[in-house]
């Protein structure tokens, strides 16, 4: 096509996001490869990371039960508001976002009202006669503050997917013989497959690399997010963090990755919410 | 099957909506505690708007996200029409850029922005402290810039090339076209990008928690920091007053776009 | 007479080493109408673009006045272009439309309601200013284009398959009504369709283009009865070409018999395309006939009949009144001034054949060429 001066208008936001985005991980990868003392080159951050993985491999678990939760518990909701009427729609998809506007802080602490041996649910159990169980502090809690803080993100690109499924299909593949059952299975399951992608996406990245949360709710076993934290922020060894931060990274790049080519997704076509 | 999904699409927003309960009838206890209700009172709303240090932190997270929010606006809008006119080979590659701060977890792109600023203002400017304003500001925008891009370029892809064509054919320079017919047409994208970009600052915790230093604190980091001691209760009155805001805001937002939905709908018969 | 206003010499142009339209010279006069036709794909939307300032040429001149405007941008150029889909702005009104070019201009406000009003009573839009955009048929929505192209006084008026989005009847009418305009307002246009009969009924100079050469320009009449090779005489109506020998000046051999010719200045025994239009051919009884044939398919099409006559394997197609009985066998008369001789080009031997005829055949091939660029 004809030569287009617009380009340009590209070339600050190309220097901003090299420099902003692309060489900070340039140092987070000089940091992981020096010495906390004297700043020369060392493989002994690296080397430590085998002690570590038990740590990630929690948080992998954590997450991917998360994610699955999420999947299982959004689906459902996206497919009943993807079918109500144009105004309901509006004013469900305002309500699943809303929670997405409010402090996730506040929001996590609630929970731990909730929770604690001292808290709301307990309180409810002893006054229907019952014996108070312990809820926080324990692998549950943490997984339930992941479903609940995560769970907008994953019903959002589901809907955002399922509405746009035309009606069309669903009537030519009963009127191929199609159950209502073998309907969902092989027509409206596999083309919301690209919403499915990115709200697993959406839930898997943000858990797997948590830190409150699971300082809020979890026990005493720490989740790689909190570890990183506490190496930059108590620990001052940025440098041991650094190690670990480009771990998770590659961790969820290779994740995303997998998951992108299941199908296929254009970078450019991408759910965005 | 359909009375089930209903029942148990309520079910999950009670779900998501119990613990913000939690937190409004927080705002309205005398006791300081979640858990336990002591009685009713105003006063948790009266402390609020007498500490002048919460609000100032508000005041911090709002500036900072109306500042941010803006200067993504402008400059993403910018760049996604730069964009949208390079080749498509060169414009996957920047469109990978623009995935990373997407795709990155949050505690990664907050470590390294910090790492950045710390490695340029004390290894090689010599600063004592160099996380400032400026670098939390820095920080929101980069990661505000992706939204308003993944906003902007649907709309520019979606438009129709002859408009400008059109606009040029009848006298207007390429600038002038873009604010006489291209903005009209990206418009729903680019209210869309800073909306996003707003609420995604004004609620960022973890990056700004990295860059953020001591001369400028949002209010996120600040209720962070009471991980130790328990939380004041004014702090459930601020929540409870921000989700009012919010829910106000967001129908507003949806009774407008009805309304020229359904002027539309009478246009078109 | 009118002088030359625009001139395109050796126009070139490549997208990703693809030649998209190869060494065009072409002048254009002022006050003419001028039709680019040719096929999807054969570069004249590209030429088009080019002269409205779109596409800068891999290589060549336009001239415009006398002057190269080849680096001249499009809002510079005296030249106003009706897209092909209209491209009107979805959020102004229609009278913000069409005052648009003049509002960029900077035009005092009463002038431009003055130009814009007038405009509106010759496209026959009046009373419809405030209206939006998405409220107008696709007829008026075609007037408010040219509305707003014509209310600048171009010099020039572009239009890109204006009427391709219209159905037939509606064609028919805006076609008289474009041409009323060009003929009011004097204004050049330069015009560009896949629509032979469009072309035909409506220019002064008729362009045939393909493979982004110019294949023959012309009046139309000139274009229907003398066209140069066997792609402009296909494309511009249907056509029996078939191969001949020219064995002196008015003498022409085809079908192992030779028939007298209007035609002259060939080789002695050059081998040529002859081209027969099928509705000059005259029907007689068998023992009349120069040459004898058998109906082997007949299509009622309203006006007259299509029958495919089969003469030594080979079919024709002949337009007649006359209703022939599948079967039967005919006779037919050519007149010399029916056969038309053209010289072997790299297109005899592609077209003229109506071997595989068969009724719907144009309508695809017109479907094929709606889903242009």
């Amino acid at each position: 096509m004809k030569k287009n001066k617009s380009v340009i208008l590209s070339v600050p936001y190309i220097l901003w996001m090299l420099v902003f985005t692309l060489i900070p991980l340039g140092v987070v990868g000089y940091y992981a490869l020096t010495d906390p003392d004297t700043g020369a080159f060392t493989w002994s951050n690296m080397a430590q990371l085998g002690t570590y993985l038990p740590v990630f491999g929690r948080s992998i678990g954590y997450s991917v039960i998360s994610a699955f939760l999420c999947l299982l518990l959004g689906y459902p909701v996206a497919y009943y508001i993807a079918h109500r009427g144009p105004v309901a729609q509006k004013l469900l998809y305002m309500l699943v976002m809303l929670p997405m506007c409010m402090s996730f802080l506040l929001r996590t602490l609630a929970w731990v009202g909730l929770l604690q041996d001292t808290g709301i649910i307990n309180t409810l159990l002893e006054s229907v006669g019952l014996a108070r169980v312990s809820l926080i502090r324990t692998p549950g809690a943490v997984i339930l503050g992941m479903v609940y803080n995560y769970l907008p993100y994953m019903i959002l690109p589901l809907y955002a997917i399922i509405v746009k499924i035309d009606g069309r299909l669903i009537e030519a593949a009963e009127d191929l013989g199609c159950k209502p059952s073998q309907t969902f299975t092989k027509v409206v399951l596999p083309l919301s497959m690209p919403g499915i992608v990115s709200g697993v996406t959406m839930v898997f990245v943000p858990a797997v690399s948590t830190f409150y949360i699971s300082q809020k709710l979890g026990g005493t076993e720490m989740l790689i997010g909190d570890v990183i934290e506490r190496m930059f922020k108590q620990g001052n060894n940025a440098n041991l963090g650094a190690a670990l931060s480009l771990l998770l990274m590659l961790l969820v790049f290779v994740c995303t990755g997998i998951m992108n080519k299941l199908t296929d997704a254009d970078g450019e076509d991408r759910v965005v919410v | 099957m359909k009375k089930t999904n209903r029942i148990f699409t309520a079910a999950i927003f009670v779900f998501l909506y119990v613990p913000m309960l939690v937190l409004i009838v927080g705002s309205f206890n005398e006791g300081k505690s979640l858990a336990r209700f002591d009685g009713f009172t105003f006063d948790q709303y009266a402390e609020l708007f007498r500490d002048s240090d919460l609000l100032r932190l508000l005041g911090n997270s709002v500036l900072i996200s109306v500042i941010a929010s803006a200067a993504a606006t402008v400059f993403g809008t910018v760049a996604a029409v730069g964009i949208s006119s390079l080749r498509p080979k060169m414009r996957r590659v920047v469109m990978q850029l623009t995935d990373i701060p997407m795709t990155n977890p949050d505690i990664v792109t907050g470590i390294s922005l910090s790492l950045l600023f710390v490695f340029v203002g004390t290894k090689m400017l010599g600063q004592r402290d160099s996380l400032t304003f400026w670098t939390l500001l820095t920080a929101h925008i980069t990661f505000n810039l992706p939204y308003v891009i993944l906003n902007v370029m649907p709309k520019l892809k979606q438009m129709d090339r002859s408009l400008t064509d059109a606009a040029m054919d009848l006298g207007c320079t390429p600038v002038q076209s873009f604010f006489k017919v291209t903005l009209h047409e990206i418009m729903p994208g680019v209210v869309a990008g800073a909306i996003m970009s707003f609420t995604m600052s004004l609620d960022d915790f973890v990056i700004s928690y990295f860059v953020s230093g001591m001369d400028f604190v949002t209010l996120p980091v600040e209720i962070y920091s009471y991980t130790k001691k328990p939380i004041p209760p004014k702090i459930y009155a601020m929540f409870t007053l921000l989700f009012l805001l919010i829910l106000v805001l967001m129908v507003t937002m949806n009774l407008l776009q009805l309304r020229s939905d359904k002027k539309k709908e009478q246009v078109r018969r | 007479m009118s002088k030359e206003l625009i001139r395109l010499q050796n126009l070139t142009m490549e997208f990703d080493g693809e030649c998209i339209l190869d060494s065009i010279n072409l002048y254009i006069n002022d006050h003419e109408f001028l039709t680019l036709l040719g096929p999807s794909g054969c570069g004249k939307t590209t030429t088009l673009r080019i002269i409205g300032g779109f596409l800068t040429p891999t290589d060549g001149t336009v001239m415009f006045d006398g002057k190269c405007i080849n680096d001249v941008p499009p809002y510079e150029r005296q030249i106003n272009t009706v897209f092909q889909r209209y491209a009107l702005f979805p959020h102004l009104n229609v009278f913000d439309n069409i005052a648009f070019g003049l509002r960029v201009a900077k035009l005092p406000k009463e002038q431009i309601n003055e130009r814009v009003n007038r405009m509106l009573e010759i496209v026959s839009l009046k009373g419809y200013g405030h209206r939006r955009i998405s409220s107008l048929s696709g007829g008026q929505q075609q007037r408010v284009a040219i509305a707003r192209a014509l209310v600048n006084e171009p010099k020039v008026l572009l239009l890109d398959e204006p009427l391709g989005a219209l159905d037939l009847r509606l064609r028919k009418d805006m076609q008289n009504e474009l041409k009323r305009i060009q003929q009011t307002t004097g204004i050049t246009f330069v015009y560009v369709t896949h629509d032979q009969e469009e072309a035909l009924s409506m220019s002064d100079t008729v362009v045939v283009m393909d493979k982004g050469r110019i294949q023959q320009i012309g009046k139309p009449e000139d274009i229907y009865n003398e066209p140069k090779n066997a792609f402009v005489a296909d494309f511009i109506g249907e056509s029996n070409i078939l191969d001949g020998v020219m064995l002196e000046d008015f003498k022409v051999k085809f079908f192992g018999r030779v028939f007298d010719c209007v035609d002259k200045g060939f080789e002695p025994n050059e081998l040529v395309d002859v081209v027969i239009r099928p509705e000059d051919i005259d029907i007689v009884e068998p023992k009349q006939g120069h040459l004898v044939g058998k109906v082997t398919n007949i299509t009622f099409k309203g006006l007259n009949y299509d029958i495919i006559v089969e003469f030594k394997g080979f079919k024709w197609l002949i337009q007649t009144t006359d209703y022939c009985a599948e079967g039967s066998t005919i006779g037919i008369r050519l007149n010399p001034e029916d056969i038309h001789i053209m010289k072997k080009s790299e297109y005899s031997g592609m077209f003229g054949d109506y071997s595989s005829y068969s009724a719907e055949y144009d309508e695809l091939a017109e479907d094929v060429a709606d889903e242009e660029e």
